[in-house]
């Protein structure tokens, strides 16, 4: 059995009278340790399968195991703890809380997992260290760069050392040099066996995944290899 | 909230503490308008056991034998034998030029004293707010209630009238019992109790010769108790010593006069009225702050819910930055209400006509209300914390 196995996902949306389908019956895998992007034109339902795959949205129909576990039939309460324990997020506007410091903000996933605070604290720093940003533990997100903010970010969803990392167009907000450093982060994560799925439109990026599907009205239009992919 | 904007949670603190002292100082005021009406009552007029005349008598018949027996009682720090009859003051009669002008005059209370012991037991000197008090050789002197003078009280009807240019040193004449004496105004006093001040005093041989009243029996017997005892205890041995066969007893809560129980309890109901609209709008205040709060910061509620944190964490978290607030404004309105506002209004009352007003916080009811206030900001901090945190997450976080 795969890490993720994604059978038959539909999910549509309704305007007006109007039923907008943007993912059509989809199915696909994903193994664990991979690096895997998901690519398309805009509006074409990257981040709507993201968001599936991630537990933030119900699909209309379909069935999506992670490691085993059919999380399409998980109740709200079991969603959010298998999220908070299990899945590892990184948003294209970082979300960090801006009243928090770096390292309360990489904290916080595991302090609400109970982890005892001394703990909980080495790990977040742990984590800060791993992605670079263990000199910036205490400054705000805003006394951070856009790179540093996503850094942190990134933080964030490892500290827990969650099997799933999640993220959503995370170079998108910076520029070429720091959008490299962020992706090299993801890189050395996946050395590591961290399995990450990353929504991306930058073909460059995409490139230096191990597997990548393009979606397109709704289908995988291609899957596999990234070179041949995109 | 860790980092929120220090002037924005000092100025909600100010308005909690401001709620908070509109809970406890309106009620406070308005309650402590008539316990001091009712303590002034007390304390100059009725001591804290009061015997009078029973309905249909005209004196206190036996009032020797009583006088032995309030003597023989340990609790009793003091008693005063009042003697009174209804009579007429006359004022400035001797610049009356013709029999047609109008007389100057005012009906009133006579009321014979033992000063010594009538200023033991209401401490009536200290009330003299012009001249001086009586002494025991002053057999032509009167002290003269304030409500009874123009100068203080200047309301005139058909019904009710006071003496005009009348003060002290003046030549009074007063008709008691179907006799008339010339007295001379020693003091004026002003107790703030109507019964004290529309009352002429003068000594109590000089009253009783007056009226020709050659036993000593009087109209009433003002008597004070030691502070830890309770006055129907005293009230019990005179009655169980048949006092009340001649006369009646009452503790001083049972002689107030019903209109002073029936305004306490008015007045505590609109204070209580007073207060729960401050509630509300305390509540409002504490909804609107939550709410505006939580709604400015959708997105991040949704990005920690979406990041696996429950949504009772994030509503209890709010709940706390809530309960933060009233905490805190009720600890700031505690150190005022308690370091200033009660030992300031008791050494300068505020002076009402009738009383002069304290401020009265007993320290359980005011943690009652601060409690109230906590339970009522908990259920406002809530409210909208839930209102926001049950949006769909991916909404949140999208900011849809």
């Amino acid at each position: 059995m795969s890490f993720i196995e994604v059978k038959n996902l539909t999910k549509s949306f309704k305007t007006g009278n109007t039923e907008l389908v943007v993912l059509n019956n989809m199915s696909f895998k994903v193994e664990k340790g991979d690096f895997f992007s998901i690519t398309g034109r805009s509006g074409s339902g990257k981040s709507t399968l993201l968001y599936q795959l991630g537990l933030l949205d119900h699909p209309n129909s379909g069935e999506i195991t992670i490691d085993g576990i059919n999380v399409s039939l998980l109740g709200k309460e079991e969603r959010t703890k298998f999220r908070l324990k299990e899945l590892g997020y990184v948003f294209q506007d970082y979300a960090l809380v801006p009243d928090l410091s770096a390292i309360e903000n990489t904290v916080i996933p595991l302090l609400m997992q109970g982890t005892p605070k001394e703990e909980a604290y080495q790990k977040a720093e742990d984590a800060l260290q791993k992605i670079g940003m263990g000199e910036r533990l205490h400054n705000l997100p805003n006394q951070l760069s856009g790179g540093e903010q996503q850094r942190v970010s990134i933080a964030r969803a490892i500290a827990h050392d969650p099997k799933i990392i999640f993220a959503d167009e995370p170079t998108a907000n910076l520029d070429s040099e720091t959008a490299d450093s962020v992706i090299k982060a993801f890189l050395e994560l996946n050395s590591h066996g961290q399995t990450i799925l990353m929504v991306t439109h930058e073909p460059e990026y995409a490139k230096l995944t191990k597997r990548a599907i393009k979606l397109g009205d709704g289908k995988i239009l291609a899957d596999g290899e990234p070179e041949s992919v995109i | 909230m860790k980092r929120s904007n220090k002037a924005t949670t000092a100025l909600i603190i100010f308005v909690m503490m401001l709620t908070f002292l509109n809970l406890v100082v309106v009620r406070g005021v308005l309650v402590g308008l008539i316990q001091s009406t009712v303590d002034v009552y007390k304390e100059r007029f009725i001591g804290d056991v009061f015997i009078s005349t029973l309905l249909k008598k005209d004196y206190i018949e036996n009032t020797p034998n009583i006088v032995e027996i309030i003597k023989n009682l340990p609790w009793v720090t003091g008693y005063s034998v009042r003697y009174t009859k209804g009579g007429t003051i006359e004022g400035t009669y001797k610049e009356r030029v013709s029999y047609t002008e109008k007389t100057n005059q005012a009906n009133g209370t006579i009321a014979g004293i033992n000063p010594a012991r009538e200023d033991s037991v209401t401490g009536l000197s200290s009330k003299i707010i012009k001249g001086s008090y009586l002494n025991e050789d002053d057999t032509e002197s009167v002290l003269i209630g304030a409500y009874l003078l123009k100068e203080y009280f200047p309301v005139e009807s058909a019904a009710f009238q006071t003496l005009a240019n009348v003060g002290v040193g003046s030549k009074v004449r007063v008709a008691v019992g179907g006799n008339v004496k010339e007295f001379t105004v020693k003091g004026i006093l002003k107790t703030k109790v109507d019964e004290i001040d529309m009352r002429v005093f003068m000594l109590d041989t000089t009253l009783r010769s007056l009226i020709g009243r050659t036993d000593y029996n009087a109209n009433e017997i003002a008597i004070t108790v030691a502070p830890e005892i309770d006055p129907l205890i005293v009230k019990n041995a005179l009655v169980q010593s048949g006092v009340e066969k001649t006369a009646r007893v009452q503790t001083f809560e049972e002689g107030l006069p019903k209109f002073v129980t029936d305004m306490k309890d008015t007045f505590a109901l609109l204070g209580d009225i007073v207060g729960s609209i401050g509630l509300v709008v305390a509540s409002i205040t504490i909804f609107i702050v939550i709410f505006v709060n939580a709604i400015t910061r959708k997105k991040f509620i949704g990005i920690l819910k979406g990041i696996g944190i429950s949504s009772e964490a994030i509503e209890i978290a709010y709940v706390f930055q809530s309960i933060f607030y009233a905490v805190l404004g009720i600890g700031v309105g505690m150190a005022i209400l308690y370091g200033f506002l009660v030992p300031f209004i008791a050494a300068h009352p505020i002076s009402f006509p009738f009383s002069d007003g304290i401020l009265v916080a007993e320290v359980s009811a005011t943690f009652n209300r601060a409690f109230l206030l906590i339970a009522a900001t908990l259920v406002a901090g809530y409210v909208p914390a839930r209102i926001v945190v049950n949006k769909n997450t991916l909404d949140s976080i999208l900011g849809r």
